[in-house]
């Protein structure tokens, strides 16, 4: 009896146990007009107050103004888990009078991350690779338009396979609950006719409950979700203390699921898909980046292109990627290439040449 | 300015025939006693009286320009404004209607009645403005609109046989749409005010105003009347043409604390204490669009409706029109306009410019 039993059912504990002690890394970006409430939302679902000593430029300021890049990162510890999280922000989007490729230095960032994965993974210390890579994008929609606008598109589109990105609906107590409804909708309509692919939230397992499959299709069913982020805490008149707006004509709670999605977005984005997130990152998004990238390395209109996008994880170390940034690599092949075909011209020239002689020679031996 | 003709001070009388509240006529109707303590009776004090039956009758003119990037509300406060459908809200939700690429200019005219009087109002709808992702100079077309409607009025007046009443199709008052994003105004709000400001009377308002709280909004306001001060932007009641003293007091308590007004529109009704209201109704309560407490909306109305609706007409013909047209005949050398009076034998311009009878 003892035979049979071979003990890798305590795996996942030992997993569990390695993971604990690491601690987890995730990258969060977040992205969208200014004064939509971004940081007020994080703030409201980190519990932490990150943007404490910000100064939000006034009109004059941001007219010249352009974007950058914010990182900034807080660890959080929760029941012994420690998540380092880095929070990148992107102050000066869609401000400015001309947005017009605005949201290149974003998508820039972005793959300046993978790049700098691409070159650890493929380096010799493989062995504290920092993970600096994008996990997720929350989107913010303002909810004063009607649906997504222009900029909103193009940015959308410039991200969408090189990140995870939520769209979010911000400042939610904006809208009445049809216009909510309406809204939605059309987010949902426009995403899919514009083709852009958001994070899909994966299904659940079919063992789970009917009761738990039900209650996750409705939180799939209401996406984008409609936030409301609030760092202060009311008192309503007796009852508990409630994390909330306060306006003359009533109070918006934050944690009501009645008034927004706050907790939806806090469930299925920190406690049941942070790991996903970042699975598909890797998995999905990043390995697409790393083929796009060697498929251009290789010598444009090469025979076998199909395999070396299959390239291995073993192939890739033999490709001396870590010696000059890509850009230069690819200059390099290319030059090399250019001497190639002059040097296969010179020979042809030679050979014609030599053949040319050689008739001349059998012609003149003939006379 | 005027020429004897009781126009100049005629703002706190013809505010009286802009229905309720109607404050006590300052001039009796009829006179009271026959026993007089006047040494006689002469009646010109009913000249007020005529007036406002002439007035009646010919009703008058008002033009609203709403600008602002799409989804803030500018039709539903129009409309709420003037109680009634007047603005025809984009299909909000219609997938075909896009944004249009460049800023078109709508002008829908509507005749409202009330207490007797009768409004030829026209909405001048702006849509496109502020919604692409490159906005340089969308504000041209705007421009070019107003100084179109001075032009015309322009070429009317300069007619040797001229309309009794001039057409006046001139863009009194100009709703310009702020965000409510509660940090600041954004620079394309700089620049669209900057460069209307001196062309046509705009009233800057906080657009959505729910989403803010008291504090919120106090802050915001601030700051925005700040920024437009440091920026040189004189928005209206604008401090140089106060005409005096009482004039002053009351603009400044408005520009210096009221403006710029942070409304809410509402075309639903919902019944609140056994009354029916104006709102939107959300599960943490329902917001009143004319209580005082819930938003400025009431505020905006009365200033732009019951008390200053002359006094834009007024600054808008006296001021921004008197601009535009002296410009005009300076780049001329002093002539009238060439174009389109070709071949007329042109009596000279008149000093000063006879008011259009209203």
């Amino acid at each position: 009896m003892d035979k049979e039993y071979v003990g890798f059912a305590a795996l996942p504990n030992q997993l569990h146990r390695k993971s604990v002690k690491k601690g987890f890394d995730f990258t969060l970006m977040v992205a969208g007009e200014s004064g939509l409430g971004k940081s007020t939302l994080i703030n409201s679902l980190f519990l932490t107050n990150l943007y404490e000593d910000r100064q939000v430029p006034d009109a004059s300021a941001r007219t010249t103004q352009t974007l950058t890049i914010e990182r900034r990162a807080v660890e959080i510890e929760e029941g012994g888990i420690k998540v380092k999280l880095t929070l990148v922000d992107t102050p000066g989007f869609g401000d400015s009078v001309d947005c017009s490729d605005c949201w290149l230095p974003v998508v820039r960032f972005i793959e300046e991350q993978f790049e700098q994965y691409l070159r650890d993974e493929s380096g010799l210390n493989r062995k504290n690779i920092q993970d600096s890579r994008v996990h997720c994008c929350l989107y913010f929609i303002s909810p004063f338009g009607r649906g997504l606008r222009p900029l909103d598109v193009a940015f959308l589109r410039a991200v969408h396979e090189k990140v995870n990105i939520i769209p979010v609906i911000a400042k939610a107590d904006a809208l009445m609950p049809r216009e909510t409804q309406v809204l939605k909708q059309k987010i949902r309509d426009q995403l899919k006719e514009e083709e852009i692919n958001i994070y899909q939230f994966p299904e659940c397992d079919s063992d789970e409950d009917e009761e738990f499959k039900k209650q996750n299709e409705e939180m799939k069913g209401s996406i984008p979700f409609a936030v409301v982020g609030s760092c202060e805490v009311v008192r309503d008149g007796g009852t508990r203390p409630v994390r909330g707006r306060r306006y003359s004509w009533g109070t918006v709670e934050v944690e009501n699921p009645h008034h927004c999605d706050f907790l939806n977005l806090r469930r299925m984005l920190v406690q049941t898909h942070l790991q996903d997130l970042k699975e598909v990152t890797h998995d999905l998004l990043y390995e697409g980046y790393r083929a796009r990238c060697l498929q251009n390395l290789a010598r444009p209109g090469a025979r076998d292109r199909a395999s070396r996008s299959k390239l291995s994880r073993q192939s890739a170390t033999e490709i001396p990627l870590p010696m000059l940034p890509l850009a230069d690599t690819e200059k390099l092949i290319r030059e090399k290439d250019e001497e190639l075909r002059r040097m296969q011209e010179m020979l042809e020239k030679m050979q014609a040449q030599m053949q040319q002689n050689q008739a001349q020679g059998e012609q003149s031996d003939s006379l | 300015m005027s020429k004897g003709l009781p126009e100049a001070r005629t703002d706190s009388a013809m505010s009286e025939l802009v229905p309720e509240p109607r404050p006590k006529p300052a001039v009796p109707m009829k006179p009271v006693s026959i026993n007089s303590n006047l040494l006689g009776y002469i009646g010109i004090d009913t000249i007020i009286e005529q007036m406002r039956k002439k007035t009646m009758k010919t009703g008058f003119d008002f033009n609203i320009m709403v600008v602002g990037q799409s989804g803030l509300g500018k039709s539903t406060l129009v409309n709420t404004l003037f109680k009634s459908q007047v603005s025809r809200k984009a299909s909000s939700w219609n997938r075909e209607e896009k944004i249009p690429k460049t800023v078109e200019i709508k002008a829908i005219g509507h005749v409202i009645e009330e207490g007797g009087v009768k409004m030829k109002l026209t909405v001048i709808d702006t849509p496109g403005f502020g919604d692409q992702i490159n906005n340089e100079n969308c504000w041209e077309p705007i421009e070019k609109y107003i100084n179109e409607q001075y032009e015309k009025f322009l070429k009317e007046e300069v007619n040797i046989a001229r309309k009794k009443r001039i057409p006046d199709t001139r863009v009194h008052c100009c709703l310009y749409f702020i965000s409510p994003t509660g940090h600041s105004l954004r620079p394309l709000d700089l620049e669209f005010m900057k460069h209307l400001s001196k062309v046509v009377n705009i009233i800057p308002v906080i657009a959505k105003a729910d989403t803010m709280t008291l504090e919120e909004k106090s802050e915001f306001k601030q700051r925005v009347r700040k920024e437009l001060e440091v920026n040189g932007i004189e928005f209206y009641p604008q401090k140089e043409f106060d005409e005096d003293l009482e004039d002053k007091t009351e603009n400044d308590k408005i520009r210096q604390e009221s403006m710029p007004f942070a409304v809410v529109g509402s075309d639903k009704e919902y019944q609140v204490n056994g009354k029916r209201v104006l709102g939107r109704k959300t599960p943490w309560g329902i917001i009143e669009v004319e209580n005082l407490n819930h938003c400025e909306f009431a505020l905006l109305r009365d200033f732009v409706i019951r008390t200053h609706l002359q006094d834009l007409k007024e600054v808008t013909h006296n001021i921004h029109y008197e601009t535009y047209r002296a410009k005009r005949l300076n780049d001329n050398g002093g002539l009238p306009p060439g174009e389109g009076l070709l071949g007329t034998v042109l009596p000279p311009v008149p000093a000063t410019p006879c008011p259009t009878a209203e």
